[in-house]
């Protein structure tokens, strides 16, 4: 098959995703002012009650602020990449899902079209939220922000994917709300994004056991370390393993004999 | 499922082969059947209207023929390709029309336009000649930047539908595409789409609950509770039943009378 027309069809979800967040700028000043308030609100409070020892990848003691920034970089992406799978579930969204499926193209490609141009969108907010962390004083290695470029895809993808899986399964979300209650804050929550994992662990040992296990926790895990310079081999290969599982089975979900699209059945009448 | 599909495998298709061609569609629905045992085809340049009340499964059928689902039995080809095993040349050849509205309403004409070339492997130059080549045939040349949140809900129609046009399909599904627009967009549309048929050799099924946008000469498909109980001319129909118009046929065909049990099946 010849390939041009497969990059059209990339380009086109890519650039249409881009354009509606261009358009859309209540979303996007939505999606910075969430890890700012954290930022300049919640870590200022907790840098008294909380200062962080000297862990990986961080050469020096650091100050709480500069603990939760790959945190919150992760939590800009989860909340875009559930956000952007989401909608195509509910309001109206539903049709410009037709509209993609029904595109010649097979459906794993245009499902993954659709990840990497969310992700990118996500990439955006990070990089903002980034230069106005510099701006305030959290600055990491030039390099860092290069390095950090590939894990931001990775999570991306994995969130994104969970995203588009959950919307596949999942029959009727009222709103937004169910997904934050019930995905967002505990995959937030329950990992390292907020207090290194030996800390929680000195706390509970079950939600230690609990923010371990979650993949979340390894894709901030992958953010930090990039950010400095350095590769967290172990973050790394599960975050990429999960992000696999995911994506494979989101395309699953999206298959049209089985999955949302057999048992929504068309909606309508 | 049923890969029970007898047809041997394609035949070369050819222009010879009908735009749509559905045998014995069988589809169900949490242990309900939603179609039955559905046959139709229907020619290039052909108008057909799909005529059935809410629920009778006309969405489901679309559906199924756009591959948005496919737990089914039977067979579905467009222009002589299976929808199943020959997905990417089947849907190639469709251009469909929602029933719900589909455009970005904060984008341009053009942008929705591009973004649907796109999606069909179109090149961004060959997507902007197709997108004012049919925005030309329905009207709106002059409305190519314009915010399609700015449109009137029959402008939005027709942008649709010169977007289901631009990758030259051989069958177009529309699904009750007058929903929500005054009459004379209404009727603006319906001559439309036999325009496109008579000019264009594009076969359009036109699915709706209005007897009203039937006109005398279209082929007129009657779908009930998943059962296609007519398939005729209209004038024919009402002939047949030995009504006065396609309006009493239809009452009589979808239980103005009985339950529809014993309406003969084209």
């Amino acid at each position: 098959m010849r390939l041009m027309p497969w990059l059209h069809c990339l380009l086109g979800v890519v650039g249409r995703e881009l354009l509606r967040f261009l358009h859309q700028r209540s979303r996007f000043i939505a999606a910075l002012v969430r890890p700012l308030v954290w930022l300049f609100v919640f870590a200022t409070g907790f840098r008294m009650a909380l200062g962080v020892a000297m862990t990986e990848p961080y050469q020096t003691y650091i100050l709480y602020e500069v603990y939760i920034v790959p945190g919150l970089v992760g939590m800009i992406q989860l909340f875009n990449g559930m956000q952007s799978s989401l909608s195509m579930v509910y309001d109206r969204e539903m049709g410009s899902m037709r509209v993609l499926l029904v595109s010649p193209f097979p459906r794993w490609y245009l499902l993954i079209c659709k990840l990497l141009a969310s992700t990118l969108v996500s990439v955006v907010q990070v990089y903002v939220f980034l230069a106005i962390a510099w701006w305030y004083g959290i600055q990491a290695p030039p390099m860092g922000y290069l390095w950090i470029l590939p894990a931001l895809l990775l999570t991306g993808f994995m969130v994104g994917a969970l995203g588009l899986l959950l919307s596949s399964f999942i029959r009727q979300l009222e709103n937004f709300a169910g997904v934050m209650n019930f995905v967002i804050f505990p995959m937030f929550f329950l990992s390292s994004a907020l207090y290194p994992l030996w800390r929680i662990r000195e706390g509970s040992y079950l939600v230690y056991q609990i923010a371990a296990l979650n993949p979340f926790t390894q894709a901030v895990e992958m953010i930090r370390f990039a950010l400095y310079e350095r590769a967290n081999l172990e973050a790394i290969l599960i975050s990429t393993a999960v992000t696999l599982v995911l994506l494979a089975l989101a395309i699953l979900g999206y298959n049209p004999s089985r999955g949302m699209m057999a048992r929504k059945g068309g909606g309508g009448d | 499922m049923s890969d029970a599909s007898v047809q041997a495998e394609s035949a070369p298709p050819e222009q010879m082969a009908p735009a749509l061609a559905v045998r014995d569609l069988e589809f169900s629905y949490a242990g309900k059947r939603v179609l039955e045992s559905v046959s139709l085809a229907i020619e290039a340049g052909e108008f057909a209207v799909l005529l059935g009340p809410n629920g009778a499964g006309k969405t489901t059928l679309f559906s199924l023929i756009t591959r948005l689902h496919d737990r089914r039995r039977g067979e579905i080809r467009i222009g002589g390709y299976d929808v199943r095993r020959q997905a990417v040349q089947a849907h190639a050849r469709i251009g469909v029309v929602f029933q719900q509205p589909t455009l970005d309403l904060d984008l341009s004409v053009a942008q929705n336009l591009a973004y649907h070339g796109a999606l069909h492997g179109m090149g961004p130059r060959e997507a902007r000649r197709q997108a004012e080549l049919q925005l030309e045939r329905v009207g709106l040349s002059d409305q190519h930047r314009t915010r399609v949140r700015r449109l009137s809900g029959g402008q939005r129609r027709r942008v649709e539908i010169a977007r289901g046009l631009m990758h030259s399909p051989r069958l177009l599904l529309l699904d009750e595409p007058t929903v929500g627009l005054d009459i004379a967009s209404r009727r603006e549309l319906v001559e439309h789409a036999h325009r496109l048929c008579a000019e264009e050799g594009v076969a359009v099924l036109w699915a709706t609950h209005l007897i009203d946008e039937a006109r005398p000469g279209d082929r007129v498909l009657v779908l009930h509770r998943g059962r296609l109980l007519a398939d005729e001319r209209a004038e024919a129909l009402a002939d047949r039943l030995g009504v006065a118009n396609l309006g009493d046929a239809f009452d009589l065909l979808t239980g103005g009378l009985t339950g529809g049990e014993e309406a003969p099946c084209a």
